[in-house]
């Protein structure tokens, strides 16, 4: 297993926004969370790295516990991050912020990674000497994407990477996801609205209400699923 | 015009050293949003490292005054680093993620405590060294007044401007200085990158106090006298200059300094010298009710 998550709690403010979590991802695997706004999905991904800390339960990544290890420590056991609102360094190029995403890499893999990006996403290629803020909100959720690969990470976590592209690059988005995970042996847990791209992307689901799991199973079951159709495909959003 | 000629040398060295111990503050709170006021007085401690130095040197019979230099300015950096460090680990970091007032009234403690650690072991008189770099070169002579540039005002600028090159390069070119900048946009996004961001503004803090330092030494040399309480009034300077130039700006801070430097010379050789500070303090307070952003700094607001 090589994440494992057990009866995790989490208090975001005032807020119990994880009660009482179990999920797991196995290596190779693409799993995705769906869930409406403000079920928690957010909240569970920073939780892994300690934001916050969670208050009870336990998370183990590769067999090792990394519950109460430091934010920087779990970065650097190769897990990286797409987070919500993309988080990029606005004030940077799009050249740093992707060194920035390299800074634990292997420095003699840097032209390669690189290269890889460009091919990847031309658009970033064309920017390199553009200051991060200036870029579109797609353009920015690329650079985000590709700066969490360009860590080389053994696990990408990727909080919403469809949200606020445009349907040409959703497809893009969700074809890279496939092909990272399928190529390159990349394991992924992707938390999505967009349910049905995501179900059909992602070998197993988990389905997330009010912090906590109500539903789990096979991506294709999922879909089939007449309560994740009505609430998250057909019916639109779900009450939260 | 001689006289104002003198009055523009005179003014871009005060500047310079400002200028330095401007990045110190504005560094600072770059990195963590909050006003190091005990700054001013690592730049003292540097100073009483530096007459310490310089007379230790002297009793051992040194008299090269440019070995004597390097040396004083090895030390002080050395120490005044650790300084910096031992500051922002016992003051700073135990009341980060508490309020905004708390690091900020641990700060002014941590200045009155650094003063009076001074004043109690080093006295509280003012503390001479023997004058070591005299002369300069007289560039422009009337009947009645010679303009003059001293040596130890060329060093001043050129060490300045030498660091200025090389910070500039750390902070835009290097790996350092491109996670510094990041814990500046986003500190928590920064550590998800696997960047230590403690060490980083431990980091931020040594090498603010490390310029700081130069200063001090600077100075000593300049004035040839230092007391316990020359931290204070060149560290509000500094933070003048510092919020001048736009707080949280690199080249803000030294513009800010030079033209604090600027004003202060002109305005005590032309109106009165007893009222320089007013001055100083005018522009602070002017700054703040018309243009808190500074003359380079970024507004607050961002497009997100």
């Amino acid at each position: 297993m090589m994440l494992q998550l057990s009866g995790v709690h989490a208090h975001y403010g005032h807020i119990h926004a994880l009660r009482g979590i179990d999920l797991s991802v196995q290596v190779g695997e693409v799993v995705t969370l769906i869930g409406a706004n403000g079920a928690g999905k957010s909240t569970l991904l920073m939780s892994l790295f300690g934001q916050p800390r969670v208050s009870a339960g336990r998370i183990t990544f590769d067999g090792e516990d990394i519950t109460r290890l430091p934010t920087h420590i779990i970065a650097r056991r190769d897990i990286s991050l797409v987070p919500e609102g993309r988080r990029i360094f606005p004030r940077m190029t799009v050249m740093e912020n992707l060194l920035m995403g390299a800074v634990l890499a292997d420095p003699r893999n840097l032209d390669v990674d690189l290269k890889r990006m460009y091919a990847l996403f031309p658009i970033l290629e064309e920017r390199l000497e553009q200051r991060a803020g200036t870029l579109s909100g797609g353009e920015q959720q690329m650079l985000a994407i590709a700066r969490a690969l360009m860590a080389r990470p053994k696990l990408l976590l990727l909080d919403e990477p469809s949200l606020g592209l445009a349907p040409l690059y959703i497809k893009k988005i969700f074809q890279t996801i496939r092909e990272l995970n399928e190529d390159h042996g990349m394991t992924i847990l992707l938390i999505e609205q967009n349910a049905h791209h995501a179900l059909r992307a992602a070998h197993r689901g988990y389905v997330m209400q009010h912090g906590q799991i109500t539903m789990t199973g096979t991506g294709r079951d999922l879909l089939a699923s007449a309560e994740v159709r009505a609430a998250y495909l057909e019916g639109g959003h779900a009450a939260a | 015009m001689a006289l104002a000629l003198q009055q523009l040398i005179n003014g871009l060295t005060l500047g310079a050293v400002y200028g330095l111990i401007a990045i110190g503050y504005t560094m600072v709170y770059g990195i963590i949003g909050m006003i190091n006021f005990a700054h001013g007085d690592i730049y003292m401690v540097s100073a009483f490292i530096a007459v310490t130095g310089f007379t230790l040197l002297a009793a051992f019979g040194v008299s090269s005054v440019p070995f004597a230099l390097v040396v004083v300015l090895i030390v002080a950096v050395l120490f005044t680093s650790v300084y910096g460090w031992a500051v922002e680990r016992l003051a700073y970091r135990p009341l980060r993620g508490s309020t905004r007032l708390a690091p900020l009234i641990s700060a002014i403690g941590m200045s009155i405590f650094l003063q009076n650690m001074v004043q109690l072991t080093q006295g509280a008189r003012v503390k001479p060294i023997p004058p070591m770099l005299t002369g300069g070169i007289d560039i422009y002579e009337t009947a009645e007044f010679t303009v003059r540039i001293a040596y130890s005002q060329m060093l001043i600028v050129l060490v300045t401007v030498g660091l200025m090159i090389a910070f500039s390069w750390l902070i835009t070119r290097t790996s350092f200085g491109r996670q510094q900048r990041a814990c500046e946009q986003d500190r928590t996004m920064t550590a998800l990158l696997g960047i230590n961001v403690d060490r980083t503004i431990s980091l931020t803090f040594m090498l603010g106090a490390a310029l700081a330092a130069v200063a001090g030494v600077m100075v000593t040399v300049y004035y040839g006298v230092v007391d316990f309480y020359i931290g204070f009034v060149a560290g509000i300077k500094a933070f003048t200059a510092a919020v001048l130039g736009g707080v949280g700006s690199l080249p803000g801070a030294m513009l800010g300094g030079l033209i604090i430097g600027l004003i202060e010379a002109f305005w005590s050789s032309y109106l009165s010298a007893e009222y320089k500070d007013v001055a100083t303090f005018s522009i602070l307070i002017l700054v703040l009710m018309f243009r808190p952003s500074g003359l380079l700094g970024r507004p607050e607001v961002e497009k997100v």
